[in-house]
């Protein structure tokens, strides 16, 4: 039944690969406690941030610089084995999962920030500097970096290219594809390319586009050009309590279409305050049945004044309580609760599921009704935390794993969550990215060929389909032959046609 | 037997899109002094696929076209059967203004995109010189303005593509939310691609507020090394710039430097003085604060001649003005220069009198110039004869010119679509 162009894909399935070769070529290339194979030392690297995914990897390993990434990759390609990329592993839709039959290649030993340049408003760094150190090397200098997933204290910048990291000032600055300017990229084949430039508009395809968010199936990031922004002249925090999450939806809308551009706003409904209340005693407004955090930034008479209009808004939208924070420690209290607000739930819930779905901000309160039906319908607790100025909703769906077909319940009402989300026009994903755990959600957004397109761009840096495969599609497409040039003669010359151009 | 066959060819684009839609090329339709054979006019997503599905049977070459304002960017063409005409395909499909986001057809005019926007107080923010610019021709070009220094290029603004296929397949990227990352971002790879990958027929954008108060702070100086300095004071403030531009009429002579901000009434003209303040007593000539934008502003220094863009890293601006105006000068050519220097990006203009050998020695100069501060030159436009002596792309490093025709092989397999336009000989 298959066609013959498959041959790469069952032939990698089916043909004993010669795993202990490519080891012992590791061994050759890289030092040797960069080379893990000890049976409990992989099980370390069995899950990303999603456990419910497990996979045990062939064999680990640990590069220390760009070439022996390179050296590893080529490897690969010349033995024919999958590998996976992974940086600090704490990416929420399995997008690091191992392969049991392939490599995993840990870029936590590339962590150094290799230039800050302020004059160019950039930094370089390796794929395994974290996140939030990026900010630190640069904030001498009144600089930052933006984006700034709640994982930013341990989170790679070579996993947040990977999966396009937002944040909850994205909805401000944007996301990781709007701060990268190139890439030092090993491809899947093993040579290394350098994406974008440290100029704007490099000439050709935006490559560099492209390899932003595609959750690591184009190849290895070995360097990252990250922008650096000035730091802001004024921010201002406040955190506002509402009786519910309807008053508080409202004020979001008034904020928005007033035609503030906050940095952040942020909501919590009542579970999931009491969650973080539980667990990091953030003192968030008692009783309330929402909160929203709202920060400001910008030049400081504007945000001094949009700032007052914001509070103004709240109130006239229900806000009991509104908070302002006075100083940077205030400010990190009023964050705290809502950084914490995915781990807090482990206080009220034995388990739960960390869903990521985009709806138009506009149609928050008839989603949040939805949801609340779901919940209500099932049984299943849902506590509600989003980013509500770009309608980014990340529910938590409750559960005891324990209870015989909890589980199953649980993802029920977190697929039909999705599910409302695309009936609304929104997506499957915001930020978490789709990995392993939405690639069946994926034929819900797209249709077959739109993601026979976007695989285009896979065939094109990965023909074998050895880089992250399973992740991101539902069905790998077969890339073939590389297309040449249409073969004998154009068939309008052929017709005689042509001679009259 | 050569007009049955033509004969065929454009039955099977009427059986399409019906009679009315398809018309013999004429000499106004010539893209790059290449001559199309047919012109095949589309409404909608739905008639672009029909045409394509048509083209593909028969192997036409085809370049999709707006109001055919940038037609003549690029390389020519190595050949074209149809030019698929997109400029009927317009409209505003859909403007969320409660969230933000315009869904509007390719062939709508910029124009018409503000206009509906600004009904809502708001805008997209990208700046287009050409007035008669479409929403499909921008994507395609990438072109930007001076809006982008803090609102970003077409590609951090568009979230969502249609994308009709050589093969006449309709398909999508992205969506009508801001926030997703489901599936690959192919929205970025089509802006700039110059019709090349496929034919862009619908676009969804986010939209930003427009503010009340607009102000230009404005200082004029001698040297390229002082420019590079208020360039630099005006990035590293806290102000806030929307906008950081520069204007050189001549190879020689005044620079101005002049920086955008917005905010509040009243507000933003208090902060325009401070930052006026702050910009002159470190270049130490005095700053003025205008309430409208110069004249030049956002708009090309060239038209009929040879239209460059110079990129290079944003610290050496002054450099690379003062490797243009060396170059320029040694061979007696009148350079003028104008760009949004905060992001590193000058638009040069060569006049059009100046002979072919020698614009094609001073492009070349002013690539190596650039290449000094990782940059590049591309000529975005030239006189016919210029293009014959002078690759407007410049070159491409070999490991990602090997990644880009392994892309354009993927998604135009039979290289029929604007092929020889881009990079690298790309066909």
């Amino acid at each position: 039944m298959q066609p013959a162009s498959t041959a790469n894909q069952t032939e990698a399935e089916t043909a004993p690969t010669d795993l202990e070769g490519l080891i012992g070529r590791f061994r050759e290339a890289l030092a040797p406690e960069s080379v893990i194979t000890d049976p409990q030392r992989l099980r370390t690297y069995e899950c990303d941030g999603l456990a419910s995914y497990r996979v045990v990897p062939a064999v680990v390993v640990l590069p220390e610089n760009a070439d022996q990434v390179g050296e590893i990759v080529a490897a690969c390609a010349e033995y024919g084995i999958a590998f996976v990329a992974r940086g600090s592993g704490t990416g929420l839709s399995a997008g690091a999962l191992p392969r049991s039959d392939g490599v995993l290649i840990v870029t936590s030993r590339m962590r150094r920030i290799l230039e800050v340049d302020v004059a160019n408003e950039r930094a370089v760094v390796e794929p395994g500097v974290i996140n939030l150190d990026v900010t630190k090397a640069a904030a001498p200098h009144g600089y930052y970096f933006a984006p700034d997933p709640s994982s930013q204290q341990v989170c790679s910048v070579g996993g947040n290219v990977a999966e396009n990291s937002g944040g909850a000032h994205c909805l401000k600055y944007g996301f990781t594809s709007n701060h990268v300017l190139a890439l030092e990229v090993v491809t899947p084949d093993g040579d290394t390319v350098e994406l974008g430039g440290r100029a704007r508009d490099v000439p050709g395809y935006d490559l560099m586009g492209a390899f932003v968010g595609s959750e690591g199936t184009l190849g290895v990031v070995t360097k990252i050009v990250v922008r650096l922004l000035r730091a802001p002249e004024s921010v201002q925090t406040l955190l506002a309590g509402f009786p519910s999450t309807d008053e508080a939806g409202g004020a979001v809308s008034k904020i928005i279409a007033e035609g503030i551009t906050p940095a952040a706003i942020e909501m919590m409904d009542a579970l999931s305050i009491e969650a973080a209340e539980q667990a990091v005693r953030c003192g968030y407004p008692e009783g309330a049945g929402a909160v929203l955090v709202v920060e400001l930034d910008g030049p400081a008479p504007e945000v001094e004044h949009t700032f007052a209009e914001v509070q103004r808004h709240c109130r006239d939208h229900g806000a009991f309580e509104v908070r302002v924070a006075a100083d940077d420690a205030e400010r990190a209290m009023i964050w705290k609760g809502r950084k914490s607000a995915f781990a807090a739930v482990g206080r009220i819930s034995p388990d739960y599921i960390v869903q990521d779905g985009v709806i138009p901000r506009t149609a928050l309160p008839e989603v949040l009704t939805r949801i609340s039906a779901l919940s209500a319908e099932s049984g299943v607790r849902v506590a509600n935390v989003f980013h509500a100025g770009d309608g980014n909703l990340h529910p938590l769906v409750l559960f005891d794993g324990s209870e015989p077909g909890a589980v199953e319940r649980a993802e029920e009402v977190s697929g039909s969550i999705l599910d409302v989300c695309l009936a609304h026009g929104g997506s499957i994903t915001g930020e978490h990215g789709v990995g392993a755990d939405k690639v069946k959600y994926m034929g819900r957004m797209f249709t077959e060929q739109d993601l026979d397109t976007m695989q285009r761009v896979r065939c094109a840096f990965d023909p074998d389909n050895r880089c992250n495969p399973g992740k991101v599609f539902p069905t790998p497409r077969l890339c073939g032959e590389a297309p040449g040039q249409r073969r004998g003669v154009h068939p309008l010359t052929e017709a005689g046609l042509a001679d009259q151009f | 037997m050569t007009t049955s066959t033509g004969d065929a060819v454009r039955g099977a684009l009427t059986g399409a899109i019906g009679s009315e839609r398809v018309r013999d090329a004429e000499e106004g339709d010539t893209v790059g002094g290449v001559r199309p054979r047919w012109v095949a006019s589309v409404a909608t997503t739905e008639q672009a696929a029909s045409a394509m599905s048509a083209a593909a049977e028969h192997g036409l070459r085809v370049v999709p076209r707006g109001s055919g304002s940038k037609i003549d960017w690029g390389a020519p063409p190595e050949a074209v059967d149809l030019v698929l005409d997109l400029s009927q395909a317009g409209g505003v499909l859909e403007h969320a203004a409660g969230d933000l986001v315009l869904h509007a057809r390719a062939g709508t005019p910029l124009d018409e995109v503000r206009r509906v926007a600004a009904d809502a107080g708001q805008q997209l923010s990208i700046d287009q010189p050409l007035p008669t610019a479409t929403v499909g021709g921008v994507i395609a070009t990438g072109t930007t303005g001076p809006g982008r220094h803090l609102y970003g290029a077409v590609r951090d603004l568009l979230i969502g593509i249609t994308v009709v296929r050589p093969d006449g397949v309709v398909t999508i990227s992205g969506g009508k939310v801001v926030k997703n990352v489901a599936g690959y971002d192919l929205g970025k790879l089509y802006t700039g691609s110059h019709g090349t990958l496929g034919v862009i027929t619908e676009a969804i954008f986010r939209l930003h507020p427009v503010a009340e108060q607009h102000r230009w702070i404005s200082v004029t100086l001698d040297e390229p090394a002082a420019a590079g300095e208020a360039v630099r004071v005006v990035r590293s403030s806290q102000a806030m710039p929307t906008a950081v531009e520069l204007e050189r009429a001549g190879t020689t002579g005044p620079i101005t430097v002049c920086a955008q901000i917005e905010g509040r009434p009243g507000a933003t003209h208090q902060r325009a003085l401070e930052l006026s303040e702050v910009l002159g007593s470190a270049v130490g000539v005095t700053g003025e604060v205008l309430d409208t934008a110069p004249e030049w502003w956002g708009e090309y220094p060239f038209d009929g001649d040879t239209g460059l863009r110079l990129g290079v890293e944003p610290s050496a601006v002054a450099a690379l003005l003062t490797g243009a105006q060396q170059a320029a000068q040694r061979r007696g050519v009148t350079l003028r220069t104008r760009g949004s220097v905060g992001l590193g990006l000058v638009h040069a203009a060569i006049p059009e009198e100046v002979p072919p050998a020698t614009v094609a020695e001073l492009v070349g100069e002013l690539r190596a110039a650039a290449a000094e501060h990782h940059g590049y030159g591309v000529v975005l436009r030239a006189p016919r004869a210029v293009l014959a002596s002078v690759d407007p792309w410049g070159p491409i490093p070999a490991g990602v010119l090997t990644l880009m025709r392994r892309t354009k092989d993927q998604f135009d397999p039979e290289h029929r679509l604007s092929p020889g336009r881009f990079v690298g000989g790309i066909r």
